[in-house]
């Protein structure tokens, strides 16, 4: 069931494709270059047929579970339908076609819908602009901190700490450490919101900004986001907003109309891009008035009817991309936005929040449910409950794998103990919130009955749980110069496993 | 639903929202059909000027190859591109496999020992190893010697400015210097003295950061034959459209005592208990959603479908095929250089210096050429006076396997 890796199905005796010849009369590589700026041995790459290639690939595909074929209920991660038209676009080669460096003349269409994409985002989170070059949402959070900084000296003002909640992702305190900010975390209250309270103690004339996500990763409005936003801002920070979670009401509310200054957003997940195995995505950010200054170079601009790159910026804080963005991510996201229109986002969003709504409903006697609801677009709920049973958030996770669903996130947000966080999406049917409704009642009836069964699964899939903490223990020694094998990298060996079966 | 649910209307769902939140509607227009939304995309696209592969002679970090249709092949398939990140393993072998092999690959060609999934491009990836340099030495300053991509240079300060690392020109390293960056070949083309800028660094107790062009690596020694400690570049140029600057994929590859500060995921191998072997992410100990705020970068994912991309074209390739494009390439650029500086008022660049296939020479005016050709509808040199006032009227100009001798006939044939 597993495939061989390329390397190891690698025949010497194939053939290297058939490729152009030069043609022309210019030298060798060999003929002008000194002796040493030669690389001497070829590079130890594979050597495969073009059939051998196409079914070793194949095979690969068909052991991977994706949108296209199951359904992943992860929480924060906005795991919807992936519209094939958003791939056609992204493919008209009059837009794959296109260098970075022709003339803003030759890419007038390019440009336009760049601009086009930066009015539709202004519109649905309420910014007064928006940068599309950041990569990523981790990119994206990096870029508005930056942002948030530069404003800061602009005012000369020394503010050194970013305050974020004990349920934020990763991401957050990881972004905020890289812009030069001290994390200072903001405590949850008994009903899974912000503490304001906390929040009161913890800003102070040295608080840079709140970065937030509202709905809470705890699929929670922040009811009290108008206070929030008040209090932030009575100190002189500002207000950042973490779009992962924006697919829970759009054209039903606006982060710029609750307070926030810096928006990113997740184009591959709010608007569909495809996640492609871990991106490419994008991650643009909006920003109000008082931020535009310091938006990252180059911007588009509409500069009577013929748009332009504006480079000359001089309080931006620089360039955080080469080029300008993930482009291709661009045009699947503006056809999205096109052919779903306002009225169809607003539709997504509802549709969503009903679906974790009802899912949360079917689920609630089966799981715990540590906060109250309604829910927006997602919840979280706790395997607490088979803990006297030996079974853990981890075990129904993959148990649902058996069951052709990928797992729900777990273990996050890491103020509920054993977290199963469930985000359903608009574009999955009842039928199918049903049948994932029906695995729940059966693995935690399991869990009762037979919880060690359990523990063996998942059986069905090309392989069963590996073995993390022995994969991690030989790359210790393969660091620590006791082992020859890398584990991170194939090479050949006369033995590559472990000798037996552990 | 709303039944199951137990509330009489979606309001009753949304009753957190204050009312003065609420919106009536978006401000944008309804909904289209696929057919009008394409229409409307595709006039879009229509508005742009696409340059043929052949008659592009246009370069800067980003090339015209042939690309194999096993590529799109393998990428459109819905399994790999709407697959999510690799976080339950058993369901997501396809990917991790993938990028088991991606990696692999890089650690070939840069002749290093560790390479990761894959960064968000070339840019990032300098920026990427910079932290390393950084966090490794405890020394806050970087030298950026000779021509590296001016927008590589610009991400790493505004990268370096959060940190507080300062970014420098020059080639001559201190003992405050945490890494020497340069580029090989450099933005303009041009080959420099790797070994010696490698030697240059280590002799103050500095990292040499090679950014490398990963087809020069099948002809070029390799960033760990010279001793470079890491490797990064843009993979562009392995089986990925232009699409206006992406995406495309960075990648950064180290010796393996600087394994523990690569930022982004890491894949390896493991075994489950029936002794099957598998892929996991690994080391994510590194990693943000663990580190939290001690993490050494921020960045959450990679760009696995990118990654996917290259690992076919360099599968597809193989060594000697890998090499061929290069040596057409060379032989290309070199028999285009040749015909140019026979052009009145037109000389090579740096003449003392080496080249594979891209070389800057001087021109009498840079723009009026460029128009000339774009005219013809050719996408000629890149003026790179753009970035530096010195190479004033300087155009470097590239050439690949697509550019054949037809197509260099009828650039000149414009410029006669």
């Amino acid at each position: 069931m597993t495939e061989p890796l390329s390397f190891e199905l690698s025949r010497p005796a194939v053939d290297p494709p058939r490729l152009p010849e030069a043609d022309v009369p210019g030298p060798s590589p060999a003929d002008v270059l000194p002796r040493e700026a030669l690389r001497e041995k070829p590079p130890g790459l594979p050597r495969l047929s073009e059939p051998e290639i196409m079914r070793h690939y194949s095979r690969m595909a068909s052991l991977n579970y994706s949108i296209s074929e199951n359904f992943y209920p992860l929480g924060s991660c906005t795991m919807k339908y992936n519209p094939v038209a958003n791939e056609a676009a992204a493919a008209l080669p009059g837009f794959a076609g296109l260098h970075p460096y022709q003339d803003e003349e030759s890419v007038q269409g390019a440009l336009e819908l760049m601009w086009r994409l930066e009015q539709s985002l202004c519109a649905i989170v309420g910014v007064e602009r928006v940068t599309l070059q950041p990569a990523a949402g981790a990119h994206g959070e990096w870029t508005a901190l930056r942002m948030i900084a530069a404003f800061h000296d602009s005012r000369k003002e020394n503010r050194t700490e970013v305050l974020v909640p004990d349920s934020a992702h990763g991401t957050n305190p990881a972004s905020a450490a890289l812009s030069g900010f001290h994390v200072v975390e903001v405590k949850s209250g008994p009903d899974g919101r912000i503490s304001l309270a906390d929040l009161e103690s913890k800003l102070s004339p040295r608080t840079a900004a709140l970065m937030l996500t509202n709905p809470n990763t705890l699929g929670l409005f922040e009811r009290e986001i108008l206070d929030i936003a008040e209090m932030v801002h009575a100190t002189g920070a500002l207000l950042y907003y973490d779009g992962a979670n924006l697919n829970a009401f759009m054209g039903i509310c606006r982060p710029g109309d609750m307070g926030f200054d810096a928006v990113h957003m997740n184009l591959h997940k709010t608007f569909t891009t495809p996640h492609g195995g871990g991106g490419p995505g994008a991650g643009p950010v909006g920003v109000k008035a008082d931020l535009v200054p310091f938006l990252p170079t180059p911007t588009v601009e509409r500069v009577n009817g013929h748009l332009k790159l504006n480079f000359k910026r001089p309080q931006s804080i620089g360039r955080v991309r080469s080029f300008y963005g993930n482009f291709g991510m661009l045009v699947r996201a503006y056809t999205y936005i096109l052919a779903m229109g306002g009225d169809g986002l607003s539709q997504a969003s509802q549709d969503a929040v009903l679906s974790a709504n009802y899912l949360r409903k079917l689920v609630e006697n089966d799981l715990e449910m540590p906060h109250e609801g309604p829910c927006m677009h997602e919840f979280v709920a706790s395997a607490h409950n088979l803990h006297q049973n030996g079974v853990r958030a981890l075990d129904v996770a993959k148990a649902l794998l058996d069951r052709q669903f990928y797992a729900p996130t777990i273990y996050f947000p890491l103020v509920v103990p054993e977290a199963i966080m469930v985000e359903p999406t608009e574009t999955e049917s009842k039928a199918t919130l049903d049948a994932f409704a029906g695995a729940i009642k059966e693995i935690v009836a399991q869990a009762k009955a037979n919880p060690d069964a359990l523990h063996e699964e998942p059986t069905r899939l090309p392989v069963g749980r590996l073995d993390e903490v022995g994969s991690a223990r030989r790359i210790n020694a393969y660091l620590q110069g006791q082992s020859e094998d890398p584990i991170l990298r194939w090479k050949a060996l006369s033995d590559g496993g472990p000798e037996k079966a552990c | 639903m709303l039944e199951t649910i137990g509330v009489r209307s979606m309001d009753d769902l949304l009753i957190d929202i204050p009312q003065s939140l609420r919106l009536e509607s978006l401000q944008l227009p309804n909904g289209l059909s696929e057919f009008e939304t394409m229409a409307q995309v595709t006039a879009l696209a229509d508005r742009n000027q696409v340059y043929p592969d052949r008659l592009t002679f246009r370069g800067g970090g980003v090339y015209r190859r042939f690309i194999p249709a096993a590529v799109a092949a393998v990428t459109s398939k819905p399994e790999f591109y709407t697959a999510y990140t690799p976080y339950q393993a058993e369901a997501s072998q396809g990917t991790l496999q993938a990028i088991f092999e991606f990696q692999t690959l890089i650690a070939e060609l840069t002749a290093l020992d560790v390479a990761n999934a894959s960064l968000y491009d070339g840019a990032t990836a300098v920026a990427e190893a910079a932290m390393m340099a950084f966090v490794h030495t405890g020394r806050n300053e970087v030298l950026v010697a000779g021509y590296v991509h001016p927008e590589y240079v610009q991400v790493l300060k505004a990268f370096g400015e959060g940190r507080g690392i300062k970014v420098r020109k020059g080639a001559e390293p201190t003992k405050k210097t945490a890494a020497v960056i340069f580029q090989q070949p450099d933005f303009l083309g041009l080959l420099l003295d790797a070994r010696a800028l490698t030697q240059a660094a280590h002799d103050q107790g500095a990292l040499a950061i090679a950014c490398v062009d990963p087809i020069s690596l099948a002809i070029l020694a390799p960033p760990g034959e010279y001793g470079a400690d890491i490797a990064v570049g843009e993979g562009q140029q392995l089986g990925l459209a232009p699409s206006y600057g992406g995406p495309h994929v960075g990648f950064i590859a180290c010796h393996k005592e600087l394994t523990r500060k690569l930022p982004g995921r890491l894949v390896g191998t493991a075994y489950d208990a029936h002794g099957r072997r598998g892929f996991v992410l690994s080391l994510a100990a590194r990693e943000q959603h663990i580190r939290r705020e001690k993490a050494t970068s921020n960045i959450c994912t990679n760009h696995s479908l990118c990654a996917l991309a290259a690992a076919v074209y360099m599968t597809y390739m193989g060594p000697y095929g890998l090499r061929q494009v290069a040596d057409v390439s060379f032989r290309r650029a070199h028999h285009l250089a040749e015909r140019l500086s026979g052009l009145p008022g037109w000389e090579i660049a740096f003449p003392e210096r080496q080249f594979l296939n891209e070389f800057p020479i001087r021109v009498p005016r840079a723009s009026t050429v460029v128009r000339k050709l774009a005219r013809k509808g050719i996408l000629g040199g890149l003026e790179v006076g753009r970035w530096f006032r010195e190479l004033k009227d300087v155009l470097t100009f590239t050439c690949t396997e697509v550019n054949d001798p037809k197509a260099i006939d009828e650039l000149l044939e414009v410029l006669a």
